[in-house]
């Protein structure tokens, strides 16, 4: 092990990598929930339990699977993880399920998924593989969360509404009106205004990412985004 | 490649999985070609995926039908008073043409029916269960599935708008045919701003439900005693 590597890890995936801020990745879920930041946060969760899962699969049979065929390996692991958590939400997590039901089966088709798992799990050993699926899920997390929280304030004027359905009654307190009496944006509830809202997000990462490397990177030419991973 | 991919671990190789590559790449010499190999694997990997989904299905196959039967019962609560019936209602069910009626009996006597009815709203179906009086009157509409705007045509929902509720009490009798639509219409419901396609496409389905019942109001209520008046 490398001095630092969870640190690394850590890091990457909760900023550096960032899967939606860093990689781009996984845009399209993204788009589809983030029409409040509770919606976001379901979303993120569940997709963060599939990576952790997934990557610690996909680290453990990766001797054993030929690199020929490891891809449909990966999605055939993917895929058959996404079912079991959807139905397993659909028994136990019912009221939950009723609320991401509709975008359960979309994570299979997040390729950021796929992508850490050609990237990372298939290359590292177990702990980091999960480790990683960790991290890279609440870094998804996060990202999805702010994202809602910004449409949903500018859309509907609201913050975290219907977080009791998801968390149940002890998070009442999180569901807030941030402007009363509002009547609404249309535009930033529908994927227009994700984009619109992404824009601004990534550019106050952008911001931040040049002020903490301080003036001497001052003049980082716009496109510098990390190399999207090989795979995704 | 971003830094994440370290080195291939070189340390504590696993022994089962380095047994298992070993015996690959025997097997590939065998074969003279890793194709048929590659298969098999896959094969494998496959069929395992496909007993644990099966397992899941099992493990979670009756939770989930008890959830849909909740899921069920809590719509048919809110299209059915329990003033009006004593029987359990996900019990009392029979197929009427293309559909399954749940009905509701005080005694022997069917007093109301609940059924489903499906339209095409502004972006998709829309499904809806209405709870009708023998009599033809109804007593309850509830949206129970759509994906029309949020913010314009969700206010279909009884937990955005009271607008479903307007529809409580008609029958075909009372309302007639040309009230059957929006205001916009020339009919006697609201539709909403900016929305009209979504109420318009409900009061459609609405009125297609009583028409439904209309015709088969004999099978609805047939050998449970006559209509009750």
């Amino acid at each position: 092990m490398r001095d630092g590597s969870y640190k690394t890890i850590i890091r990457d995936g909760l900023w550096d990598n960032n899967v939606i801020l860093g990689q781009m990745l996984a845009l399209c879920p993204l788009m589809a929930v983030t029409g409040t930041a509770t919606n976001g946060l379901g979303m993120g969760l569940a997709s963060t339990s599939v990576l952790v899962v997934s990557g610690m699969a996909v680290s453990l049979i990766r001797k054993a699977v030929p690199q020929e065929v490891r891809i449909p390996a990966f999605v055939l692991i993917i895929a058959a993880i996404v079912t079991l958590l959807d139905l397993a939400m659909n028994a136990w997590l019912h009221e939950l399920h009723k609320v991401l039901g509709l975008f359960i089966p979309l994570i299979v088709t997040n390729c950021a998924i796929l992508g850490r798992a050609e990237a990372f799990a298939s290359r590292n050993r177990v702990g980091d593989a999960m480790l990683d699926g960790l991290m890279m899920g609440l870094g998804f997390t996060i990202a999805l969360m702010v994202l809602g929280a910004v449409r949903e304030i500018i859309g509907s004027g609201t913050l975290f509404s219907g977080a009791s359905l998801l968390l149940g009654e002890p998070f009442l307190f999180l569901e807030t009106t941030v402007i009363p009496d509002y009547r609404g944006f249309l535009l930033f509830i529908l994927p227009p205004g994700g984009f619109i809202a992404m824009a601004f997000v990534l550019a106050a990462k952008r911001i931040i990412d040049k002020r903490l490397a301080g003036d001497a990177d001052a003049d980082v030419l716009p496109g510098r985004i990390q190399p999207v991973d090989e795979g995704a | 490649m971003s830094e994440d991919v370290r080195e291939v671990d070189q340390d504590r190789p696993s022994a089962p999985a380095e047994q298992a590559s070993a015996w690959i790449s025997k097997a590939a010499v065998l074969f003279r070609c890793r194709i048929p190999i590659d298969a098999i694997l896959l094969g494998v990997l496959a069929m395992v995926a496909a007993a644990a989904l099966a397992m899941g299905y099992n493990a979670t196959a009756e939770d989930i039908a008890k959830r849909k039967a909740e899921d069920l019962m809590a719509s048919l609560v809110q299209v059915i008073p329990s003033s009006v019936h004593d029987n359990e209602l996900l019990a009392d069910r029979r197929h009427v043409v293309d559909r399954v009626v749940y009905r509701a009996k005080a005694g022997p006597i069917v007093t109301a029916a609940a059924y489903e009815v499906t339209v095409n709203g502004y972006a998709g179906p829309i499904r809806i269960l209405m709870g009708v009086t023998a009599k033809g009157e109804i007593l309850g509409v509830r949206v129970l599935s759509h994906s029309e705007t949020p913010g314009l045509g969700d206010k279909i929902e009884v937990a955005k708008n009271d607008w479903v509720r307007s529809f409580e009490r008609l029958s075909l009798v009372n309302t007639s045919t040309e009230q059957w639509a929006v205001k916009k219409d020339g009919g006697r419901f609201d539709q909403f701003s900016g929305a009209t396609i979504t109420p318009r496409a409900v009061v459609k389905a609405v009125k297609a439900g009583l028409d439904f019942f209309d015709t088969y109001r004999f099978a609805i209520v047939r050998d449970g005693g006559e209509v009750k008046e």
